[in-house]
């Protein structure tokens, strides 16, 4: 029984319905968490005693960051499981993966330096922290053109995996590059094991952001999906009538 | 706080407003491809479909 549901799940038709089905729920709650974040992380939270408002740039920021890194993980899991399985929905969810994992990295480099001229003084500098990131925008770019270089899909999909856990080492180093190097970057105020140093008030906004985070890219990352699926099955015959009855 | 103050942001506006817009921008991006992708993908299936009948028949 759990077999069969694992492959009713991974079949690409099932999968295309269900998931059409569960994207208005998602992006539903994606906007809510949106509004409450903007709401308590624009509005309701105080300014900080040292950054005034600038600090709020955090609110985008962090959880950008976070996302990058989250998102690559999955990415990597993901190609593995296709990998290993030959399961072709796996596949398409690493790909699918990569166009929005690149954008969270983009938005995390880019604030990241907005917020840093007025604080650090500089845009950019080439320490642990700020390199390690911009090589993870790198990995991202270089998984999206390598799957778009290779004509046959499933071999792309095999290749793409291949680099996405070769790349998979810069993570950690991401993460902890605030530790094992000096560098400018602050180091980490929530993920870390004694209690976080964040006020409530700012945290509750943090979160709240990280969560329509989460959402925006659960349903982003099935809207993509099922373009790909469309693409790779558009010759069998329920994308065909799909396609007619549209 | 009043809304000038608001939009002031104690003198980080630029740097504020630049983060938020940049990410709304980026985020709006990523729904509207794939949506506008699908679209472009169903009719192409669709004509593809209707062109093999007709060398068919």
């Amino acid at each position: 029984m759990f077999n069969n549901f694992f492959h009713k799940m991974a079949s690409p038709k099932y999968f295309y319905s269900i998931s059409g089905r569960l994207i208005p729920w998602l992006a539903t709650g994606c906007v809510l968490l949106f509004l409450a974040g903007l709401y308590y992380g624009l509005y309701k939270a105080p300014p900080d005693y040292q950054q005034g408002d600038s600090y709020r740039i955090m609110f985008i920021h962090v959880p950008a960051a976070w996302m990058s890194m989250f998102i690559y993980v999955v990415m990597a899991a993901a190609g593995a499981i296709g990998l290993i399985w030959h399961i072709k929905l796996a596949e398409v969810m690493a790909i699918s993966s990569a166009g929005v994992g690149a954008s969270f990295t983009f938005l995390a480099l880019v604030t990241g330096s907005i917020w840093g001229k007025p604080m650090w003084g500089t845009w950019w500098v080439w320490d642990a922290r700020l390199t390690s990131e911009l090589i993870l925008l790198f990995l991202y770019l270089g998984v999206i053109a390598l799957y778009n270089a290779i004509d046959d899909k499933r071999t792309a999909a095999r290749a793409v995996a291949i680099l996405a856990l070769v790349g998979v080492v810069n993570i950690p180093i991401i993460h902890y590059s605030v530790e094992w190097w000096n560098t400018l970057h602050q180091g980490p105020t929530v993920t870390k094991f004694d209690k976080p140093s964040i006020h409530l008030s700012m945290l509750i906004p943090l979160l709240l952001m990280a969560f329509a985070f989460k959402f925006y890219y659960a349903f982003v990352v099935l809207m993509r999906a099922r373009c790909e699926v469309l693409e790779r099955e558009r010759n069998t015959g329920w994308v065909r009538e799909l396609a007619e009855t549209k | 706080m009043n809304l000038n103050e608001f939009f002031h942001m104690g003198g980080y506006a630029f740097y504020v407003w630049t983060s938020y817009g940049l990410a709304l921008i980026v985020l709006l991006a990523n729904v509207i491809l794939p949506l506008r992708q699908r679209k472009k993908l169903l009719g192409d299936i669709a004509r593809a479909a209707r062109r093999a009948r007709r060398n068919t028949t």
